[in-house]
């Protein structure tokens, strides 16, 4: 019952958050999003699953419980965890406290109400990365939209009502045909299948079970749900070219949600690419490997080259997200077990670093009011320990050894060199790696003018040092991230046990 | 074993709304100057919850239900009390308890507000008359009853121009339907030599299997039936008969939209689900070549397509609201538009039309929420257009977050219950291979997103005109937001609470096949 009762303080606290004096919603929202994280913590201690929860692994703190019946399938509020969901759980009760703290200085008017969204978002993300029915994940998975779309919508920057629209309505319509592509697939599973659980639903697919539906031959119909559903959730990772809502969304977003957007939602979409399209039905993943590894190259040097082009520091960070969720596809679709663990690993790791990228530029902007790169220079000299930290995050985003985004890019490099199930594999691996060159320079060049040098910036008030609550949830950010990467295992460890299961879903011929 | 009750109580809930209702009307004449709106409010709120109670215990014990002996007949089988029939008498008394609970606000400076209790109660006991007819005449009569008062309550605001105007275009329509209608009972009893729902069918299969020996009057009892569905059109309305819905929501005082819009289209429903399955079976309907079932697919989808797009392009709130609830009557219709009349096709019969009295169920509470909000913003005296919410959250956070709730449960989405009523529906639709009309909707579903979400846009995010305009907002109507606010936790509550509601209604509907 420990899942409910997570889930059920985050909900709570959203509550009595919402309802209290706009004075002190700031820090009743910080104290409350501990609990939740002492929560996870305590999941995490006490975790005794293994393998995949969706392949008849053993899932820990699983709960089922029947809710409704449909056309004779029920569907049940069924969570549990697995090695897979138990780190995205953690991450996510990591960073929500930390991201509310950075909001402390920024946010300045309906406290109450953001922070209240903020938690009320948390519910829903745990949710999301608990949930094992496909109904209650789907009511979970749209139920983070809500927030978001009031989030930027009210607190963005000049253009938020175009980036809530956009975002709303880009992510909705993808969710429709996602919708569509899952459940065309339990209308051509017919009689072998008696719930919408996953576990279940993933059995009859393997087991052959899948029948034919309006017309369209078995194998047919499952290519149709494996692309609609690949559509659906390439719009939440975002993959090129189903990018171009992430920029707006993250410029116009203020910083904390930037935070949690990058560092949460977007993992929503991989970690749902890798529930659905690559566990569930592997076969048409890996008939699939060469576009979708090719999309997956596209999408991490595109993204890094769109960032090389950028003026806007939040903008460098949101399209070189686009290209590390490049990295997690690539991992996702070779099929080994290094290259889904990796994949995984780097969810976690993208979602520390992006974090503390997004926290670091915000604490800047506090104090500048701009972030364009010509606008200032050598804030080293005012701020020394802000920008030392984001010179530390910039240098994870490198994947720096000894930090979280070498051990998961590492892995999946180790996975995907040479990955039998993906045909030209050395070839799309060095093309990845070439990535990582660009994001040196555009991070490298854009510090340099930015950071160092002889300070100048155009104020008519004298800028200082950050705040300590500004500070502290970097240097937390950037602590977690080194202890992640001098010792992956914590994670690694269960991902691996939980990721091995996937990858025998593909049968690899010689 | 308790001895058990006499028969007629089953009238219960249909009896506590005349009897409230009559009392309102008589305390009123007799002595006109110890009335107070308050206690007028109070009363019919309690008959109309009392009502609902009874409905609720029916429904739970059983009554009616093919558990406890089937459907409960009485006076010469013209009634026919069953679960259908209670299903709807709950939606009716719900709907009903929430308008007037707002209307004690919202008609505050009224001087005869108790006309407008007892009218609203009278229309009530029609409505849920209806439910439970089971001959055309009880029909007709229940029809006549609920038509009635929804004239003279869509013109309530007498000195108002737009009431006045609205209630003459809403009589007009109506009294050439009703007439319609009628003319099609006849020419079906002409046909058929009956005015029992039962009876019609059977002599229907009759012709149907050429065994009358009077093969040619199918084409009587078809026209017949096509006047009794424009009857059913005008009442849910739906094309054709939808002219007056736009004029009639945005004229009449909001409480009376609300419960026209919601109560008043779900009566419409009780008509469509019952004659047309009790005395027009799909089966023997099709084989005597009276195809309804196209005719309702094809005026679903007409429907549901002509109201959203009519919404997208509103700038008044109300009057989006008035043809998204077109709208909402097009996905409604595929509960009688997805059947089959193959044989066994029951369960799956039962399956989708339960979906849609489900449906009906969740959209009288979130669309007579939305009316109410726009009750409330009457009574405020902010404008009507999408500009002139603008900012409204800043000062009535409560009913603004009650409002995003029903605007996003109407559109669909998936935290609300309005998904859930929806998913069934097209869901059942697919089931019975009309795949094509479940496209329809979701396509629909998702335009409506568009101009459902402007109007929480406007509450939220947009800055109101100036500084000053929200000024004027200074009076807290309780009963309204106390309406409000229970309409909208009742909309999110019937998501998880949406498994007894989907249950109670396929069992009901699959009684009728």
């Amino acid at each position: 019952m420990i899942l409910e009762a997570l889930i059920a303080v985050a909900f709570a606290s959203a509550l009595v958050v919402l309802l209290s004096p706009n004075e002190w919603a700031g820090r009743l929202a910080f104290a409350l999003s501990l609990i939740p994280f002492a929560g996870s913590l305590y999941l995490w201690s006490g975790f005794d699953g293994s393998g995949n929860a969706l392949t008849g692994g053993d899932i820990a703190y699983q709960t089922q419980i029947e809710w409704l019946e449909v056309g004779g399938r029920s569907v049940s509020w069924f969570v549990g965890l697995d090695g897979i969901s138990l780190p995205l759980v953690v991450l996510t009760t990591f960073l929500v406290p930390l991201a509310i703290l950075s909001a402390w200085t920024p946010i300045d008017s309906r406290q109450s109400q953001f922070y209240g969204l903020m938690l009320f978002m948390q519910a829903n993300l745990l949710g999301v990365f608990t949930a094992l029915d496909f109904f209650l994940w789907f009511v979970f998975w749209e139920a983070v939209l809500v927030p978001m779309y009031f989030l930027i919508g009210i607190w963005g920057g000049p253009r938020r009502k175009y980036a809530a629209i956009k975002f709303f309505v880009y992510t909705n319509a993808a969710s429709l045909l996602m919708f569509i592509g899952f459940m065309s697939l339990t209308f051509a599973l017919g009689d072998s299948v008696s719930s919408f659980a996953l576990p279940e639903i993933t059995g009859a697919i393997a087991d052959g079970g899948l029948g034919s539906f309006a017309g369209l031959a078995p194998e047919t119909l499952a290519m149709a749900a494996f692309l609609a559903m690949f559509l659906g959730f390439a719009v939440k990772v975002p993959i090129v070219p189903f990018h171009t809502w992430l920029p707006d969304a993250h410029v116009e977003a203020p910083t904390p949600v930037s935070v949690l957007l990058a560092g949460v939602l977007l993992k929503m979409g991989t970690y749902a690419l890798l529930r659905y399209n690559f566990t569930m039905l592997p076969e048409q993943a890996s008939a699939l490997a060469i576009p979708i590894a090719a999309i997956a190259v596209i999408s991490v040097i595109y993204g890094a080259m769109l960032a090389l082009a950028q003026k806007d520091l939040k903008r460098i960070v949101a399209y070189s997200s686009v290209s590390s969720m490049g990295y997690v596809i690539l991992g996702l679709v070779v099929f080994t077990e290094y290259g889904v663990g990796g994949a995984t690993f780097q969810m976690v790791a993208h979602g520390l670093i992006s974090g503390l990228m997004f926290m670091a530029v915000g604490v800047v902007y506090n104090a500048t009011h701009t972030r364009m790169v010509g606008d200032m220079a050598g804030m080293a000299d005012r701020m020394p320990v802000t920008v030392g930290i984001l010179v530390a995050g910039a240098f994870g985003y490198m994947g720096l050894p000894l930090m979280a985004g070498f051990a998961g890019e590492f892995f999946i490099f180790v996975g995907s060199f040479a990955a039998p199930a993906l045909p030209y594999a050395p070839l799309f691996t060095a093309l990845a790696m070439f990535g990582i060159v660009i994001v040196a320079g555009y991070l490298l060049s854009a510090m340099q003018s930015t950071l160092f040098g002889p300070f100048e910036l155009a104020t008519d008030y004298e800028v200082g040092p950050a705040p300590f609550h500004d500070v502290a949830p970097l240097a937390v950010l950037l602590a977690a991230i080194i202890v992640l990467g001098v010792a992956p295992d914590i994670f690694f460890e269960m991902i691996r046990d939980a990721a091995v299961p996937v990858v025998e879903g593909v049968s690899v011929d010689g | 074993m308790v001895e058990p009750l006499p028969q007629v109580t089953a009238l219960l809930p249909v009896l506590l709304l005349a009897f409230t209702g009559l009392a309102l009307l008589l305390v009123d004449t007799l002595s006109p100057d110890t009335r107070s709106n308050t206690s007028m409010a109070v009363v019919s709120a309690l008959g109309a919850l009392a009502a609902l109670a009874a409905t609720v215990w029916f429904v739970a014990s059983g009554t009616g239900s093919g558990d406890t002996g089937g459907a409960i007949l009485l006076f010469a089988d013209a009634i026919k009390v069953d679960t259908m029939g209670l299903f709807f008498t709950a939606i009716f008394a719900s709907v009903t308890s929430l308008v007037v609970v707002a209307a004690h606000d919202y008609f505050h400076d009224h001087p005869n507000p108790a006309t407008f209790y007892s009218l609203t109660l009278f229309a009530a006991t029609g409505m849920s008359l209806l439910a439970v007819a089971n001959s055309l005449a009880v029909v007709f009569v229940a029809l006549e009853m609920v038509s009635l008062p929804s004239y003279v309550l869509v013109a309530f605001l007498k000195q108002n121009r737009g009431s006045v105007e609205a209630g003459l275009k809403y009589f007009l329509v109506g009294a050439l339907s009703s007439a319609i209608f009628l003319f099609g009972i006849s020419l079906v009893y002409a046909a058929t030599g009956s005015l029992m729902l039962g009876d019609v069918a059977g002599v229907l299969g009759d012709i149907a299997a050429g065994t009358d020996g009077l093969d040619s009057r199918s084409g009587i009892a078809g026209l017949g039936i096509v006047m009794i569905l424009g009857g059913v059109a005008f009442k849910t309305a739906s094309v054709p008969f939808h002219f007056w819905a736009p004029e009639a929501y945005e004229g009449a005082p909001a409480p009376v939209s609300a419960f026209l819009s919601s109560a008043s289209k779900a009566a419409g429903f009780v008509i469509a689900f019952r004659v047309f399955t009790e005395a027009f079976p799909v089966g023997a309907s099709l084989s005597a070549d009276i195809n309804w079932v196209l005719a309702f697919g094809i005026l679903a989808a007409v429907t549901m397509t002509l109201g959203n797009f009519a919404a997208a392009v509103q700038e008044e709130v109300k009057r989006m609201l008035a043809y998204s609830s077109i709208g909402h009557a097009g996905y409604a219709l595929i509960g009688v538009a997805a059947l089959t009349g193959a044989d066994g096709g029951a369960a799956a019969n039962g399956a989708v039309m339960g979906a849609a009295m489900a449906h009906l169920l969740v959209y009288g509470f979130m669309n007579t929420g939305a009316f109410l909000f726009v009750a409330m913003a009457e009574r405020w005296g902010v404008g009507r257009t999408f500009e002139d919410y603008a900012g409204l959250a800043k000062r009535a956070p409560v009913a603004s977050t009650a409002m995003a709730v029903f605007m996003f449960s109407l559109a669909g989405l998936p935290p609300f219950a309005g998904f859930f009523s929806k998913y069934f529906l097209f869901m059942g639709a697919i089931d019975n291979g009309f795949l094509w009309l479940a496209a329809v909707g979701a396509v629909n579903s998702v335009i409506s997103l568009y101009y459902y979400s402007r109007v929480v846009k406007a509450l939220f995010i947009d800055d109101p005109a100036s500084p000053t305009t929200l000024d004027t907002i200074d009076v807290r109507p309780t009963a309204l937001y106390a309406a409000v606010v229970f309409a909208a936790v009742a909309t999110v509550l019937l998501l998880p609470g949406f498994g007894p509601v989907i249950e109670t209604a396929e069992a009901a509907a699959s009684a009728l096949f």
